[in-house]
């Protein structure tokens, strides 16, 4: 308890003197960073989950060719799930003598669970939303069967064995997914009028789905009773199925995030290192004169260890608070994106502020406050003894632990983890030899530019290790911020450029072979802007390497699909401008018509295949075995035609029935129900609504992104703080004999800001560098397109010598003005 | 005549290593100090007046010989236990005051009570501040005294624990003669008021010649002719 009375002692005098202040405002803003953060990233998570789950209608979906057993509707029931029936069939609509094959889709009450249906009373419009399904006797066509069929509000439509009336048109609906599986046109019925309309018959083939939806808790409890269950070939669907191009853009979105908190507390660690290392000197002759006094190595220890604990609480706890606030600020700025129903933040994110917290204090602050246990109490006569300098391992260990394990608890992946800690690593050591390097050469040219210049390049050098560590600390802090704002501008360019405002909003499948070209000239004419058209043949996957497929094995849910489904195959000369090949070669000229196969990674990876591995197709009844020469990233959200399996041409050209491609047209009702009417056969896909949701995603997430940021400046600022702090007191007492011996205001400032502005432009220069370095490989880590910008060096230096040398000046107006008698004696 | 000795050193020596190779700054001193005795070490920059009082003090390890300090051997000891037996037996006076900054009068006075886990530690430092006429500025900073008061802190601070040697480096070396002679007079005060042994680093050869013995320094070794003086004032003394 002594060690306590005296820490708190100790501890409110330094409060009220300001010393603590920079290391205090590091641990808070770190805090604040990762608390902030934390809630955000855990409910944007959830928004785009949330999101996702409007693509999917609910947050899982139970799918099978059989009726769903009742007792997993009892069972979702009993977890309190909320739920909904859907059955989907294949049927003729008649709208007197006119026919069109479409999907009817039965519905329960409840549908959607997630997302909403968009109606009209006619085809093509805006729409609004509506929580309503079909009454019974009622039919809601959406606008391609509609246009097709000729009907409008108030036709009766056969369905099977019913007649039902039109009471509204169908614009959209959440579960319109892009994986063009289904195509045909929907109608909606009311789930209660499906047996009447005697659709359901031996043979006949239909799609029966149990959504369901509610909390994480209760879904894994379904899914975990559902895998113990057997229900033979029964499906779970979830948001990992859902639309690849939302996931794209939030899986970016939450990486950034996770980066710029990681950034931020980094740039805290960077200040918690600099401001232990001068609370230490300030604390070398109290510790010597304790000792002196009688005081052992453990009550020396105890009271730092007292100290830094009362300090880790305090500042957890503001930052704690900061961060609750941000991220209650955030929620407002977001609102739109993230659903009024979050659960409110829980405690979890605080907690984790306070481990990190204590986590940065043990690993960079703890260890120089060791070094202080060691001082020896001889000091008290003779002012030049210290502690002995540690080893470099026991030094640098505890930071090393205490760095990584933040960055793995911020990144959460390994590899990531450790190729930044390595990358962090070895820009510590650049920057610390070329600090060196260029310290000694800014020494032996000082030349003759006036006293306070060389004064102040004296000092720099001088004051060699201080200085070295100074410009290691302020470039890698500067560094971080500049790689974190190249990436930002990457970013939000990369993902506005994603979507520009012309991006394909319809697909346009089965399009005959002899259609083809009055196809694009009328879509021409209507002043579409059309992409590459694609032939879509369907094929089955039947042996991978001379197996069969039913003999093996996928551990994951979307390798089982790919496995059992028919697939869309085509073909293709060249790679889309969206796609990239990640492994092997795309397919020469004079590789046509050889048996080859490119995958897109997703396939890749779901079904564990390599290069040179053997496939065999099933195609109309053919048998087609082909070799994987390439594998290929493709960018979803191009919204252009693409496939995760593409073959040269010439090898199946005999096969294809049809084609596909994609366009941006102005959403007219008009010019879509007359491509609809002389295009009978073809099936028109509107993406627009996910469209409009991916931008939504992306337009909130930069929003968050820019927030973030905030956070990442007001580290930076500590760093300033922790590197003008550092040297306050030696510089102080300089400066006091510098105006005994009659050196003016004028030259001390002069010299100050020769030596400040020379740290910033060596620190400048690193940094930028580094920024480059490190925003490339970042940039790659992000899948995001690198831009190399030149102007970045100069407005490193720039800013670095503007933002040093400014702090310089402040700081050390006051001691200008401090008579030198107050610091002398 | 039996004394009681309370310091003793033995063959004591501190070599440390320069450029030039190694470097003998005290060399084989042999002295003892009895209780209650004031001595005083004189000599000039860089005889190694204060290297010799770091080790008697057991601030700095010899590289041969003993320190006997209250029956203890120092040399014996880990810094621990060198720490130890200074709060219980020890005090210091320095030439630059070395006042905890962050502290008040008050607090600095008490912080080798509380280091020793002495019982009512705030009472006690009062009552010393007002032996050393400080009653009034018990709450104000270092930094908000002069150096004289600064130094008369640092008197208290170094006599609360009633230390069986107190051990001063230089005491007035910071201050003016007339403050300089109000210390001294302090110090002896409290030498004697609690039969404290006074171990004194000095140039003042005033000051020095008001201990009861005087010890003089030349390159490490004691000369011979101040031992002489050193006898004749042990010998005044102890007829006194």
């Amino acid at each position: 308890m002594r060690s306590l009375v005296l820490a708190l002692r100790a501890l409110r005098r330094e409060w009220r003197s300001g010393e603590l202040a920079v290391l205090w405002l590091s641990l808070s803003v770190a805090v604040a960073a990762l608390c902030g953060v934390g809630f955000l990233v855990d409910r944007i998570g959830r928004a785009v989950a949330a999101q996702a789950s409007e693509v999917l209608a609910a947050d899982l979906r139970v799918e099978a060719d059989t009726p769903i057993a009742a007792q997993e509707q009892a069972k979702a029931q009993s977890l309190k799930l909320s739920s909904a029936r859907l059955t989907t069939t294949l049927s003729a609509i008649f709208n007197g003598d006119t026919n069109q094959l479409a999907d009817v889709r039965a519905l329960s009450s409840g549908y959607p669970l997630r997302g909403h249906l968009t109606i009209a009373d006619r085809p093509f419009a805006a729409g609004a939303p509506t929580t309503q399904i079909p009454a019974s006797g009622e039919a809601w066509p959406d606008s391609r069967l509609a246009a097709a069929l000729g009907a409008g509000i108030g036709s009766d439509l056969t369905v099977g064995s019913r007649t039902l009336r039109v009471t509204h048109i169908l614009i959209s609906r959440p579960d319109q997914n892009s994986t063009f599986v289904e195509f045909a046109s929907a109608l909606l019925i009311n789930d209660a009028d499906l047996v009447s309309t005697k659709l359901i018959q031996p043979g006949s083939r239909v799609r029966y789905a149990l959504l369901l939806a509610g909390p994480a808790a209760e879904l894994e409890a379904f899914r975990s009773w559902h895998g113990q269950q057997d229900f033979g070939k029964e499906r779970l669907a979830d948001v990992a199925d859902a639309s690849p191009q939302i996931g794209e853009a939030s899986r970016r979105a939450a990486r950034f995030l996770a980066l710029a908190s990681l950034v931020a507390v980094l740039l805290c660690a960077v200040a918690i290192a600099m401001s232990a290392r001068s609370f230490v000197r300030r604390h070398l002759d109290v510790v010597a004169l304790m000792k002196t006094l009688g005081a052992s190595r453990r009550l020396v220890l105890a009271v730092h260890l007292w100290q830094l604990l009362t300090l880790a609480v305090v500042a957890s706890a503001l930052g704690a608070g900061v961060g609750w606030l941000t991220q209650l600020w955030l929620v407002r700025v977001l609102r739109g994106l993230l659903r009024g129903d979050l659960p409110p933040a829980g405690p979890w994110p605080a907690l984790v502020g306070f481990i990190v917290a204590l986590a940065m204090l043990a690993g960079i602050a703890l260890p120089p406050l060791l070094q202080l246990m060691r001082v020896p109490a001889l000091r008290v006569l003779r002012r030049e003894v210290g502690p002995p300098s540690p080893r470099a391992w026991s030094a640098a260990a505890p930071v090393v632990i205490a760095i990584a394990g933040v960055v793995y608890a911020t990144l959460g992946d390994l590899l990531l983890s450790c190729w930044f800690v390595l990358g962090l690593g070895a820009a510590v050591l650049v920057l610390a030899l070329a600090g060196g390097a260029l310290v000694s050469l800014a020494a032996r040219v000082r030349g003759n530019a006036g006293a306070a210049w060389r004064y102040g390049v004296a000092n720099l050098a001088r004051r060699r290790t201080e200085s070295i560590a100074q410009i290691v600390a302020f470039g890698l802090g500067l560094m971080l911020l500049l790689a974190l704002a190249i990436l930002r501008t990457d970013l939000v360019t990369d993902w506005r450029a994603s979507l520009p405002a012309d991006v394909p909003n319809y697909f346009f499948v089965n399009i005959p072979l002899d259609q083809r070209a009055d196809f694009q000239r009328e879509l021409r004419d209507q002043g579409a802007r059309l992409e590459r058209m694609l032939p879509m043949i369907r094929g089955r996957l039947t042996a991978i390497n001379d197996r069969a497929i039913a003999t093996l094995h996928f551990p994951g849910q979307r390798g089982r699909g790919f496995s059992e489904r028919e697939q869309n195959l085509t073909w293709a000369e060249d790679l889309g401008d969206d796609n990239r090949i990640v492994e092997g070669h795309w397919w020469t000229p004079a590789q046509f018509g050889q048996p080859l196969v490119s995958l897109a990674v997703e396939y890749q990876e779901s079904m564990g295949l390599k290069l040179g591995d053997r496939l065999r197709f099933d195609v109309a009844g053919e048998a087609l075995e082909v070799t994987v020469t390439s594998f290929r990233k493709v960018k979803w959200d191009s919204f252009k035609p693409n496939f995760f399996i593409e073959f040269p041409p010439g090898l199946l050209d005999s096969a294809a029935g049809t084609y596909m491609t994609s366009a941006f047209l102005q959403p007219t009702s008009g010019a879509m129900a007359r491509l609809v009417h002389r295009f009978p056969g073809v099936s028109v896909f509107n993406v627009g609504d996910l469209l409009a949701q991916v931008r939504a995603v992306i337009d909130k997430a930069v929003t968050a992104v820019q927030s973030v940021f905030l956070f990442t400046l007001l580290a930076g600022l500590t760093v300033l703080f922790a590197a003008v702090q550092a040297s306050s007191e030696e510089r102080g007492y300089e400066i006091a004999i510098l105006r005994v011996l009659g050196a003016g205001r004028a030259m001390i400032f002069a010299s100050v800001l020769s030596e400040f502005s020379l740290m910033g432009a060596l620190a400048g220069l690193m940094a930028a560098t580094g920024a480059s370095l490190g925003g490339a490989w970042l940039a790659h880590a992000l899948e995001l397109t690198y831009r190399f910008d030149a102007t970045l060096w100069l407005m490193g230096v720039i800013a670095a010598v503007l933002i040093l040398g400014a702090a310089g000046a402040v700081s050390t107006r006051s001691m200008v003005r401090t008579p030198p008698r107050a610091v002398l004696y | 005549m039996t004394r009681n000795i309370v310091l003793e050193a033995r063959n004591l020596s501190k070599q440390v290593s320069s450029p030039e190779g190694p470097l003998t700054i005290v060399r084989d001193i042999s002295l003892s100090v009895a209780a209650s005795e004031s001595i005083a070490i004189v000599g000039p920059s860089g005889a190694g007046k204060s290297t010799l009082l770091a080790l008697l003090a057991g601030l700095d390890e010899p590289s041969s010989g003993e320190v006997w300090l209250a029956g203890t051997n120092l040399t014996a000891l880990d810094e621990d236990g060198r720490a130890l037996l200074r709060a219980q037996r020890v005090g210091f006076v320095f030439q630059s005051f070395h006042l905890v900054p962050s502290l008040t009068a008050l607090e600095n006075v008490m912080l080798p009570l509380e280091l020793k886990r002495s019982g009512d530690a705030r009472s006690a430092a009062i009552d010393m501040l007002a032996r050393v006429g400080l009653s009034a500025r018990l709450r104000h900073y270092p930094r908000q005294l002069s150096g004289g008061e600064q130094q008369r802190v640092a008197l208290a601070r170094a006599s609360v624990g009633m230390p069986a040697v107190l051990f001063a480096d230089e005491p007035t070396g910071n201050l003016d003669t007339a403050t300089g002679a109000r210390i001294a007079q302090l110090l002896f005060e409290l030498n004697t008021g609690s039969q404290t042994t006074l171990v004194l680093v000095t140039h003042d050869v005033a000051l020095a010649r008001r201990c009861g013995r005087v010890l003089s320094m030349q390159a490490g070794a004691m000369s011979t002719q101040a031992q002489d003086v050193a006898d004749q004032s042990v010998a005044v003394r102890a007829d006194a």
